[in-house]
């Protein structure tokens, strides 16, 4: 069995929670959370005789994604119901597009290692979501919370342009960043605020033809996209090896067995009997909204990352990591507004900070550490004020406790020692405590100078410069 | 108290103005009218209790001088209107639990204007039935002759109107629900233009051809309870955003009238005393000055077929809504989630409405779509264009409402014989056109309607037709 043999055919449907203030159809606000079925009007539910009237902002999230990827904008947008029964579906239909989505072709660049590649982007339309059905509330009977019910969705599908797991999850990040730069959505997936699925298929390399294709369910953040697709590409050579033939079917990806498995065949498939939506009547884009747009489209991830590489001199891989959200870029700029150094601000901010939020378990948004505190601990170490060993420090004692840094710094007197004198008195100290291992390094135990200026800044809370120490206990053994 | 219900609307709104009597004493006349006319089985909700303190309120603001247009009058909803804590039923037993938890645009108009709702009449289920046969509450019996239809599906509104148990009703109209139900118990009944009256809280069966109308007991009180039911609403996007015009005054103004008839309309009816009336209806109306031009509809011999396409297809999915799980009937024998759907759904329609929603599912399934809903589309846009084109010479266009008049309940067992009852009533609801029926004479003893047909938004130029037709006969007086 080899992958040489076998070349992966990926496309991925994204479904994009828009970030907008009420539902798609019905003027319900939007809220994760809140009690079931607190969220739900009658429209929501889908009682007798209730009809449905557009959010114009998911339009306008929905033209921001379009001039984002340089798609085609349909002139037209026509509302298409999708029929199957679900008990979590309230109208028994689904409002979605089908012909004319309003967003046509466009495409994303995705960067692999120092290679960049093209990605396009066949459609994005348009529909509402549906509500969820809870299993494990009660012990004989589903529960169904229609919060979620006519939330709009973005549902983005990609041409099978993607080669492997790797380029599928750089896509998927893509439209993440795209979608949060443009404020349209929060990209949160584990919220579901982002659901992906992927066909995949195989073909030999020189083949022109694709390969059956079989469609992942529910996966639902970038790890589970690469191990689904992985183990999907390896269970269809595995299959085709074996002289067998791919099935088209829809397969669930379990992400706690780390497999995927049958969910119904094509034969089993829904019929949608897709129509236009008759409660709805066509709306129309004119080139003065979508130029609109256009001039007010905020400053996109790459954009920005140029930016940052020729203002602040930053390298690619820092510029990179800094625009990995809209929040990240931004803390950072306010960070840089005080005037230090920006090479120290990402290695703070990537650093430290986000070391920090990962503990936390929360995202930069929710810091509480803000921009003003890391420039001004960045400062006291530009101004060789603190030590980086007591910065740190700081910095945990600001997210748990707040407050000034300056304050901070002499409260808990980690002010730096970098008078000579002082450093030496302690220096000394140290050396007539531990004699015979300053014996052992005068005679070229050279890795018992790290023990020794351990041992300062042990007495000194930290506090001492350690170049200073150094330079000092240098110049004692050459004594 | 009884001659106070056979007053027109205009009197009686002129009576209670000058107290010549009270609303208490006209909403009583009518309760007691309904009781008293029970078997007829007009309504399937009564509000008595509720109508009589409404009656006492309204009596109070006319002394106070505060008195709405409609203040006191007694009217009766179709029970396909929403009204927020009452039964709506929709004539079926699917809804036969179901208590609104809001009110139709319709409903809150009418009674903000002052109308008080005696109560809700029956119909045909969803609307679906020309007999009024198909309701789960038993059919009506036509006032005239009880051994004979009301017609249908606003059966109820029609005879509750005809037997004065109300001064008008609502209804409605999808394929000539209201004017074929006029047409049998010798009522005007008018569908005004697609949009002209708001459909939210309106039970939809066929959305793209739904209209709530009026049943009165003639052109004058439909002319000002539509002027009354009439506009804009936000709620419902196929609303037209355009002014209400004063069908009041319009009704009443001197105009003037070109008429147009179908090319081969006449020499095709087969029965020759509705040929007769026709006829006659169309001297009359010559004589009084009006232009009598011949038209062209080269595409309405196609209307039915495309109707019965494109009404079942919506109905398929409107009706979907209907699965037992939020609300309506729900199975009690259910062990697995089809069963409750498929139990439901099997118990809680009627024969008609499953012949639809099958018809409807066929149409719109792959590979049957182009072969029938979307011809049928082709045929509705042509049916469009012949009328724009005949409405550039002529006024008004005038056929018989229906080619029969009223037949022995449980006489009609085909339901393709059952469908051929809307063949001259459908193009102006394929078309979005305001249309009305008004007596023009008998067949076998019975009434018959003649049909005027009015382009977009000019329901005040067919209704001052209808009046000055009206003022020249006596076919609408009840004998």
């Amino acid at each position: 069995m080899s992958l040489n043999n076998w070349q992966p055919v990926i496309g991925l449907e994204v479904h994009v929670q828009l970030a907008t203030k009420t539902k798609l159809f019905s003027s319900s606000p939007i809220a994760f959370g809140a009690e079931p079925n607190t969220q739900a009007s009658e429209i929501d539910l889908g009682l007798p005789g209730v009809l449905p009237v557009l959010n114009k902002e998911a339009i306008s999230h929905a033209l921001k994604f379009g001039c984002a990827i340089n798609a085609e904008i349909s002139e037209k947008v026509i509302f298409a119901r999708k029929n199957y029964f679900y008990p979590d579906l309230p109208k028994g239909y689904q409002i979605s597009q089908l012909d004319d989505p309003i967003v046509g072709k466009g495409s994303v660049e995705i960067k692999l290692g120092e290679k960049s590649k093209i990605i396009g982007v066949t459609r994005a339309h348009l529909e509402e979501d549906a509500g969820k059905s809870i299993h494990d509330l009660y012990s004989n009977n589903s529960a169904i919370d229609l919060n979620r019910a006519g939330t709009c969705l973005l549902e983005i599908v990609s041409e099978p342009d993607l080669s492997s797991a790797e380029e599928a999850v750089e896509y998927l990040k893509k439209i993440h960043s795209i979608v949060t730069f443009l404020g349209i959505s929060d990209g949160d997936m584990s919220q579901g605020s982002m659901r992906c699925d992927a066909n995949v298929s195989l073909k030999r390399p020189n083949d022109q033809e694709l390969g059956t294709r079989t469609e992942l369910k529910n996966i639902n953040s970038f790890k589970f996209v690469e191990k689904a697709i992985i183990f999907e590409i390896d269970r269809q050579i595995k299959e085709l090896e074996n002289g067998e033939k791919i099935i088209q079917e829809t397969r669930l990806y379990d992400s706690k067995k780390n497999l995927t498995r049958s969910m119904r065949s094509k034969e089993e498939a829904n019929d949608y009997r897709y129509f236009p939506e008759p409660d709805l009547i066509p709306i129309k884009i004119s080139k003065d909204q979508i130029n609109d747009v256009r001039r007010n489209l905020p400053e996109l991830p790459e954009i920005m990352k140029e930016r940052f590489m020729n203002s602040y001199e930053l390298s690619d891989d820092n510029a990179e990591l800094v625009t990995i959200n809209k929040e990240t870029a931004s803390f950072f700029e306010e960070v840089l507004s005080y005037k230090v150094s920006p090479k120290n601000a990402v290695n703070w901010i990537t650093g430290d900070l986000f070391a920090l939020l990962n503990k936390n378990d929360t995202n930069i948004s929710e810091s509480k550490v803000n921009p003003k505190h890391i420039a001004e601990i960045i400062q006291n170490i530009e101004d060789q004020k603190i030590s980086g060993p007591s910065a740190k420090k700081l910095l945990e004692i600001v997210w748990s406790e707040g407050g000034k840094i300056q304050e901070l710094i002499q409260k808990e007197g980690l002010e730096q020692i970098s008078n000579d004198d002082e450093i030496e008195k302690i220096l000394d100290e140290v050396i007539s405590e531990n004699q015979k291992q300053f014996e052992q390094l005068k005679s070229g135990k050279d890795r018992l100078q790290g023990f020794f200026v351990g041992q300062v800044m042990k007495k000194t809370s930290g506090s001492a410069s350690p170049q200073v120490v150094n330079k000092l206990l240098k110049d004692k053994l050459s004594k | 108290m009884s001659e106070l219900i056979n007053l027109s609307l205009t009197d009686q709104i002129l009576g209670l103005g000058d107290k010549a009597f009270s609303s208490k004493e006209i909403t009583g006349a009518y309760l007691n009218e309904i009781k008293k006319k029970e078997s007829l089985n007009c309504f399937i909700s009564v509000f008595e209790e509720e109508s009589e303190e409404k009656a006492l309120i309204a009596d109070e603001n006319i002394a106070k001088n505060k008195a709405r247009p409609l203040e006191g009058i007694p009217i009766a909803h179709k029970d396909i209107f929403c009204i927020k804590d009452k039964k709506t039923t929709c004539g079926s037993k699917m809804l036969s639990n179901f208590i609104s938890p809001y009110s139709s645009e319709v409903f809150s108009k009418l009674d903000t204007a002052g109308a008080i709702t005696l109560g809700k009449t029956n119909m045909d289920e969803f609307a679906m039935g020309s007999s009024n046969e198909t309701s789960f509450y038993g059919n009506v019996l036509n006032p005239i002759n009880e051994k004979l239809s009301p017609g249908g599906s606003s059966g109820g509104s029609a005879a509750a109107v005809r037997a004065n148990l109300c001064s008008f009703a609502t209804a409605t109209d999808t394929g000539g629900s209201i004017r074929q139900p006029a047409s049998f118990c010798g009522v005007t009944g008018i569908k005004p233009t697609y949009g002209r009256v708001s459909r939210w809280g309106m039970i939809a069966f066929a959305s793209s051809l739904d209209q709530a109308g009026i049943i009165a007991k003639n052109a004058k009180d439909a002319a000002i309870a539509l002027k009354y039911m009439s506009g804009f609403d936000q709620k419902d996007s196929t609303s037209l955003n355009e002014e209400v015009k004063d069908l009041q005054k319009e009704v009443d103004a001197d105009q003037e009238h070109v008429i147009g008839i179908p090319k081969g309309l006449i020499e095709n009816i087969k029965n020759d005393q509705v040929r007769d009336s026709f006829k006659n209806a169309i001297s009359i109306l010559e004589k009084d000055g009006a232009k009598i031009e011949e038209i062209n509809l080269p595409h309405i011999e196609y209307s039915l077929p495309a109707y019965y396409v494109i009404a079942p297809a919506e109905c398929s999915a409107n009706l979907a809504r209907y699965d037992g799980i939020r609300f309506g009937h729900r199975s009690e024998s259910v062990s697995s989630l089809e069963d409750l759907y498929v139990n439901s759904r099997t118990e809680g329609f009627g024969k008609e409405v499953k012949n639809r929603i099958f018809i409807g599912t066929f149409c719109l399934s792959a590979g049957y779509y182009d072969a029938f809903y979307n011809k049928a589309l082709k045929i509705r846009n042509l049916i469009k264009s012949d009328f724009d084109e005949a409405f550039k010479k002529v006024s008004s266009i005038a056929m018989p409402t229906c080619s029969n008049s009223s037949f022995e309940l449980g006489s009609i067992s085909d339901p393709v014989e059952m469908y051929e009852q809307d063949i001259y009533t459908i193009p102006a609801n394929l078309a979005g056109l305001p249309a009305l029926s008004i007596p023009s004479g008998t067949a076998d003893e019975m009434p018959i309607g003649l049909q005027l047909i009015g382009n977009y938004l000019e329901e005040g130029r067919i209704l001052n037709l209808a009046n000055k037709f009206q003022k020249l006969t006596d076919f609408h007086e009840f004998k």
